[in-house]
């Protein structure tokens, strides 16, 4: 029998996306060399110390720019309902690979809603806390114990967003066939059916 | 500045181990400034800019003495007038001159994340390499005195160095050299520190009975002292800190916070990968009817 495809992602969703993911990269990397002394070295891929500097707050604008239009698009299929409640008190059956323990969900789960939203409140405290300290654009139309506060929060926030980045692609190595929704824009329905049952009966008007 | 000897060093910023420490007879200096002395003319001001090659631009009256009005990269010290009545109907004019610090503590070392761009040297003077500089401004946000400046020409920070180079070859700092009251000494510390009870002393006797020195011990002590009238209130000097410490939001985030964030950030990665080791990929089925089933498949 032939493998049947069901549509999850538009092209310029896919590109968007992408693209986010690139910014993320480099912004990361440049801002990481700031981050600790142990990872000052990465400020070389930059053209040393000084290129980070200046290069990093435009690869975070860019990234959270991109990043709004995808959240537009995605926003309302990732709030919460009272169903993700059952699957959150099954995530630690998740982990155990207990599959069958899981409740049936919809296009996206509660832990896919959960790092949706952390990666957004974290995009919006990086933006914002950035501009307060930078330099030379903005830092000194703001006072210093106000910028003192914005270099921790930014620094948390960054933490915050790499850790959920770091769940978002582990998920996605994880959970088999899933890589080819963001590079081909289609799930097979045999993954739709087992890991999005109520995406997929939704999709394809089948139990 | 340029670099003095390695072994000369210290501490330097965004370094996580020690630096060479065989040298251990170094004496630490300080400049004391007896505010009680100075006269204001700003002998040291034109000192500072004659010796270190600094031009400022010419700024605006304002209507005070205050002039330039603030410290600037072309500035690295500038004298502060402020008109005060301690006691009712009777005007004192406190003259402060202000600059780098150089704590024993430095803020802006703590906070600076570019390796070597701060130096603190054996002797205590905190020194700004610039070549290391990455314009990021943190010194100025990580200073208790809200001394360093950032340049809007080449995006470098600075401050008073203590003319770490005169004091390497054995001269004192080109303000103290130029103070034609003596209200600016240099010297080791701990002369400095016992000249300054000296006038401390003297001031009492005169009826200053709240004069002191102020080394504030929130920064671990600092390489500049003043002798001050009133060290009881050092607000009263042009808003010199009372207790001036590294902010503990500067402190708890280069301190503890940051190895943990390091820490947790490879942990989830390391955690990902063991994960998938112990637990394995979730598979998807293609035809949902076929019960053939891996056995390990929980």
């Amino acid at each position: 029998m032939a493998i049947r495809y069901l549509r999850r992602y538009e092209d310029r969703d896919r590109m968007n996306h992408w693209f986010i993911a690139l910014m993320f990269v480099l912004a990361g990397l440049s801002g990481l060399a700031f981050f600790h002394p142990s990872l000052y070295f990465f400020s070389a891929l930059f053209g040393g110390g000084v290129w980070a500097r200046i290069l990093h707050p435009f690869f975070g604008v860019i990234m959270v720019a991109a990043f709004a239009v995808l959240f537009l698009r995605l926003w309302r299929e990732n709030v919460f309902t009272p169903a993700d409640r059952e699957w959150v008190e099954h995530s630690a059956d998740m982990l155990r690979g207990n599959k069958a323990a899981m409740p049936p969900v919809g296009k996206y789960n509660a832990g896919q809603k959960g790092v949706f939203w952390l990666m957004a409140g974290c995009l919006a405290v990086l933006l914002v806390t950035g501009i307060t300290f930078w330099q030379p654009w903005f830092a000194n139309s703001f006072p210093i114990l106000l910028r003192r506060l914005a270099v921790v929060l930014h620094a948390a926030s960054a933490v915050g967003l790499i850790l959920g980045v770091t769940m978002h692609v582990y998920a996605a190595i994880w959970v088999k066939g899933t890589i080819r929704a963001m590079t081909r824009g289609t799930v097979t329905e045999g993954w739709a059916r087992q890991n999005h049952p109520l995406w997929h009966r939704e999709m394809t008007g089948k139990q | 500045m340029s670099s003095l000897q390695s072994l000369d060093i210290a501490k330097r910023s965004a370094t996580t181990t020690p630096s060479a420490q065989a040298r251990k007879s170094v004496a630490e200096v300080a400049k004391l400034i007896d505010v009680s002395s100075c006269i204001g003319c700003k002998a040291c001001q034109v000192a500072c800019m004659q010796w270190n090659d600094l031009r400022d631009d010419v700024g605006e009256a304002h209507g005070t003495y205050d002039n330039p009005r603030d410290l600037t990269p072309q500035s690295w010290t500038v004298m502060r007038y402020s008109e005060v009545e301690v006691e009712k109907d009777r005007l004192e004019w406190l003259i402060r001159k202000d600059g780098c610090m150089h704590c024993e503590d430095p803020g802006c070392l703590k906070s600076c994340p570019a390796p070597g761009a701060i130096v603190k040297y054996t002797n205590g003077i905190v020194d700004f390499i610039s070549e290391h500089c990455v314009g990021c401004g943190n010194c100025v946000t990580g200073c208790p005195f809200d001394v360093p400046r950032l340049s809007k020409v080449d995006n470098k920070a600075y401050k008073c160095s203590l003319c770490s180079d005169r004091v390497g070859v054995g001269l004192e700092p080109a303000c103290a050299k130029a103070c034609p009251t003596g209200a600016i000494r240099f010297g080791t510390k701990e002369d400095m520190l016992d000249y300054g009870s000296e006038r401390v002393t003297d001031l009492k006797e005169r009826g200053y009975a709240n004069a002191g020195v102020y080394d504030p011990p929130g920064v671990g002590g600092t390489h500049v002292v003043y002798v001050l009238q009133h060290a009881d209130k050092p607000e009263l000097y042009h808003g010199l800190p009372a207790d001036p410490k590294i902010s503990p939001l500067v402190s708890l985030w280069k301190g503890v916070a940051k190895p943990l964030a390091v820490a947790a950030m490879v942990g989830a990665a390391v955690a990902g990968f063991f994960h998938y080791m112990k637990v394995g990929p979730v598979e998807a089925k293609e035809d949902a009817d076929d019960k053939a089933t891996d056995p390990t498949d929980a």
